[in-house]
């Protein structure tokens, strides 16, 4: 195989990156460990688009997050991803907490997040009525907002590969190899890749590729981050994003709804040497449980459907960073991207474009780029009249699979059919929800188990819950 | 939008819909109605193909399919009108209004003149009851991986641990045998039996299967497939002593934890339900807090016995009929029925005063198993129903008779005694 650029890492970073680069002429080739696009980190955080009034000010970190913010509403709307600005208020309970919001607010004029305005406590209270009762004011940050993380970059991915991207999954990376100071190829468990340039976005693993460059200057240092998701119909709901006050050690756990009507609720922070352990605690969950009691006194988290856990990739030193080197042409490190990643992505895609095209890539703009992309028709969404029509043009929009939320037959195809479609479980998941109301899939995972076999033309064997290895089940029955 | 007209239209074919449709149509309904969204009635039942079922009804030992095709026999011999693939987005309790979707009629309006919610239970979840640890592939649902392999004949692992002795769970501990599998044990996070006790004998003991009472499972490990679990015994307050923790290597764990009737839809037609059993608050007649609005089976409370719902669901059929027919008893007030000693809960929840007298069947459960008791009913200072039995215990429905014309206050309440 041969290309002008490898992207490694098929995360939010490594998308968009993707998609701003296919806005030019040049051969890009996605590549990644996993089974399906989305990342890791992509896939389990907060779902939140931060604003960055928080970032420490001057850093590339506050520059990305500050500038991608306003970016959502035209981009999610041509790219058909679900967003909501909803926003989000810090409440203080505790004189301590009351008297540092002067400096919140003050850090976030200094990153330029002019439009944070302080709430006493009964205007909060009257904003969000499930708030402890305690609270003696705060700060409002209305354009903190809400989004759905795996349509991003399920978007982000189908619209580059839409523009030419081509994406290689279940390819992990092995070896780079390197020629008179310059980029030669990347290896691959499916095959070497001659390119000019090699983009490192490998969030967790991007020390591991790193090194196989020889510029391993930093380690990766898994934060574990535990959430809880919690049933629609929950009585006690919050309808933006409900932040604690920082405190020196943590940024502390939130409560806030997803873009779909569940409350979410953590994370945890812990750091920890593994990449790969991604387990809840009772530890951890029952440190969610106490802490966001004080934010929100009645939040009920026995009407939990799920708890996950995602591991953001810290950097040590901390710090995200940007780094091509005058010793190795063509190789572009990003590192250090965590909480803000999911935010800064998009930014970060259009900052890497530029950088190459300052230190000399001679990408041409294309005339025939396609700046939209159409999700999957969400049947549950639509109007009676709407959803008559579709069943009329499809009459597998009358065939519901997922009764928790809704989901049709017509949907689930599109996802296994659609350009870089589901091959797992959880793929539909991330693409349709089929499995992820309150039920947990106990309904719909012995139709979907079926459906994908069906549509793949594999035996039911071989579908997997996620990456090679997780297969569901295990043969006939005698 | 295509249109159907009926008396009663029954939400859900499984046992407490074909029950409810078949008495409906008995008591002289016109059109009766059965929404259902299989390709085929019967329900759950479809995937229960062990024997079991029918003992209290038909006096004979059935299996599901056995149970509930006589039921349907019966149903096409009374002429019930169903519409099969159909899935009920929304009811309107007001109006009497249902709209479903359908792959060949596409949208479909259903008038009826009364509604009978049917729609059974679903499964807890693992994550419902906050099980840390990875989410690898390899966890199911009893139920969830009993259809995969009684429906679908799919088997879902080779060396399984099962938490929790619900009879789904005893069930398929003894089915998973049968296919070969190994059940490595049967985790209980009580100190006794969460499922019937001819189950424990039939399914585990007869297998030779291990119950660990008062123990739960503490984390679950694997990242691609399940590879084991920890498992450890609880004190007295259910909290895992840890120390205690072993390592059970296993490619499957399935999760017999506890039913919750599924009433979304009736939570947004606006039925009001019970919080201690998860369903539509009823009277004897099984209507809801709505008029014209009844409800039965699992999706009320969850039973034991599909015998009981079935004659339940008779109840609900009978009155629905009679509220579509416009000669519904005449209610002139409510009697609340309330949980005395070790009673957690009862069904129905009130009994509607009218003027005709009646021998109402009052389900319940205990909090706690006890040995020779005696049940009763007061009202006031007076005794108006008792009972003995030798044994009770929170998984075995227990039921006893009153006579409404005995009722003299706005209150009776249920208590389980020790002794005489």
């Amino acid at each position: 195989m041969k290309t002008d650029v490898v992207i490694i890492g098929a995360g939010a970073v490594g998308c968009a990156v993707a998609r701003e680069l296919s806005k030019y002429q040049v051969n890009v080739i996605v590549v990644d460990k996993n089974e399906d696009i989305g990342g890791d980190a992509s896939k389990s955080n907060s779902a939140i688009i931060h604003t960055g009034y928080d970032a420490t000010p001057g850093t590339l970190e506050s520059q990305l997050v500050v500038s991608a913010n306003p970016m959502y509403d035209e981009l999610c709307k041509s790219l058909d991803v679900p967003f909501k600005r909803v926003g989000a208020i810090l409440p203080a309970f505790t004189d301590e907490q009351f008297n540092k919001l002067p400096e919140i607010k003050a850090k976030a004029f200094k990153n330029h997040v002019y439009d944070v305005e302080y709430k006493t406590g009964a205007e909060l209270l009257k904003m969000e009525p499930n708030l402890n009762p305690e609270v003696k004011g705060g700060l409002y940050i209305p354009r903190e907002s809400i989004i759905d993380p795996f349509i991003l970059v399920q978007a982000l991915a189908e619209n580059a590969y839409a523009n030419g991207v081509q994406f290689l999954l279940n390819a992990k990376v092995t070896d780079i190899k390197t020629k008179d100071g310059k980029i030669k190829s990347v290896v691959t468990e499916r095959g070497e890749i001659e390119t000019t340039y090699v983009i490192n976005c490998a969030a967790l693993y991007c020390d591991e590729i790193a090194k196989m460059v020889g510029k391993d200057e930093y380690k990766v240092v898994a934060r574990k981050g535990q959430f809880y998701i919690l049933d629609k119909n929950t009585s006690c709901k919050v309808e933006r994003i409900v932040l604690p006050i920082p405190t020196k050690i943590t940024k502390g756990k939130l409560m806030c709804p997803t873009i779909h009507g569940n409350m979410l609720v953590g994370p945890t922070a812990e750091d920890q040497e593994s990449k790969v352990d991604k387990s809840t605690t009772a530890d951890g969950l029952d440190s969610i449980a106490k802490d966001v009691k004080n934010l929100v006194p009645n939040v009920n988290l026995r009407d939990t459907i799920t708890q996950y856990c995602g591991l953001r990739p810290n950097r040590n030193p901390e710090g995200l960073h940007f780094d091509m080197y005058d010793d190795l042409f063509g190789y572009v490190n990003l590192s250090g991207v965590c909480s803000t990643g999911l935010t800064l992505s998009v930014a970060m895609g259009k900052y890497v474009v530029q950088q190459l095209l300052f230190s000399g890539a001679n990408f041409i703009l294309k005339e025939n780029f396609i700046s939209t992309r159409k999700g999957i028709v969400k049947f549950s969404e639509q109007s009676l009249s709407v959803q008559e029509e579709l069943i009329k043009q499809n009459p597998l929009y009358g065939n519901i699979i997922c009764r928790c939320e809704t989901i049709t037959e017509a949907e689930i195809l599109d996802a296994i059919h659609r350009p870089l479609g589901a091959k797992s479980v959880d793929a539909i998941k991330r693409r349709v929800r089929a499995g992820m109301g309150r039920c947990q899939g106990g309904f719909c995972g012995p139709k979907v188990i079926e459906i994908l076999a069906r549509e793949l033309n594999i035996k039911p064997e071989e579908v997997n819950k996620n990456n090679l290895g997780s297969h569901m089940v295990t043969g006939r029955t005698r | 939008m295509y249109n159907i007209n009926c008396d009663v239209a029954i939400v859900g074919g499984g046992p407490a819909g074909l029950a409810a449709a078949v008495s409906a149509k008995q008591e002289g309904a016109n059109k009766v109605l059965i929404i259902e969204r299989d390709n085929a009635l019967g329900g759950i039942l479809q995937q229960c193909i062990h024997p079991g079922f029918g003992l209290t009804r038909f006096n004979e030992e059935l299996t599901g399919p056995e149970y509930y095709g006589r039921f349907v026999d019966k149903a096409n011999e009374v002429g019930v009108d169903y519409l099969l693939n159909s899935m009920v987005l929304q009811v309107n309790g007001e109006d009497k209004t249902i709209i479903c979707a359908n792959s060949e009629y596409g949208l479909t309006l259903v008038n009826a003149k009364s509604i009978i919610l049917a729609m059974g239970c679903r499964e807890r979840t693992r994550a419902n009851i906050v099980i840390p640890g990875t989410r690898p592939a390899g966890l199911y649902t009893a139920g969830s991986a009993q259809r995969l392999i009684n429906r679908q004949n799919i088997m879902v692992g080779k060396k399984v641990v099962i938490l929790g002795s619900g009879d789904i769970g005893m069930i398929m501990a003894r089915r998973m045998s049968l296919e070969g599998a190994k059940v490595v044990m049967v985790v209980e996070l009580m100190d006794y039996l969460a499922g019937l006790t001819r189950n424990r004998v039939q399914c585990l003991d007869d297998f030779g299967i291990p119950l660990k009472l008062a123990h739960t499972i503490t984390r679950i490990e694997g990242n691609t497939r399940v590879t084991g679990v920890y498992v450890a015994p609880v004190d007295e307050n259910k909290k895992p002593i840890l120390s205690q923790e072993e390592f059970v290597e296993c490619d499957t764990v399935l999760f017999s934890v506890g039913l919750i009737p599924e009433n979304e839809l009736s939570s947004k037609a606006g039925v009001l339900i019970n919080k201690v059993t998860n369903g539509p608050s009823v009277d004897q007649y099984m209507q809801t807090s709505i008029s014209g609005v009844f409800a039965c089976g699992n999706v009320v409370h969850v039973n034991d016995l599909v015998d009981n719902v079935s004659a339940e669901s008779e109840q609900a059929g009978k009155y629905a009929a009679r509220y579509a027919m416009g000669n519904f008893p005449k209610t002139t007030g409510d009697v609340c029925c309330q949980t005395g000693k070790n009673v957690r809960y009862l069904c129905p929840h009130k009994l509607a005063l009218s003027n005709e007298y009646d021998k109402v069947t009052l389900y319940f459960r205990v909090l706690s198993p006890k040995q020779n008791v005696t049940l009763t009913v007061r009202c006031g200072d007076n005794i108006i129903a008792k009972k003995k039995e030798l044994r009770v215990s929170p998984g075995e429905m227990n039921s006893i008779k009153v006579d409404t014309s005995l009722i003299t206050d706005d209150s009776i309440t249920v208590d389980v005694i020790e002794g005489d």
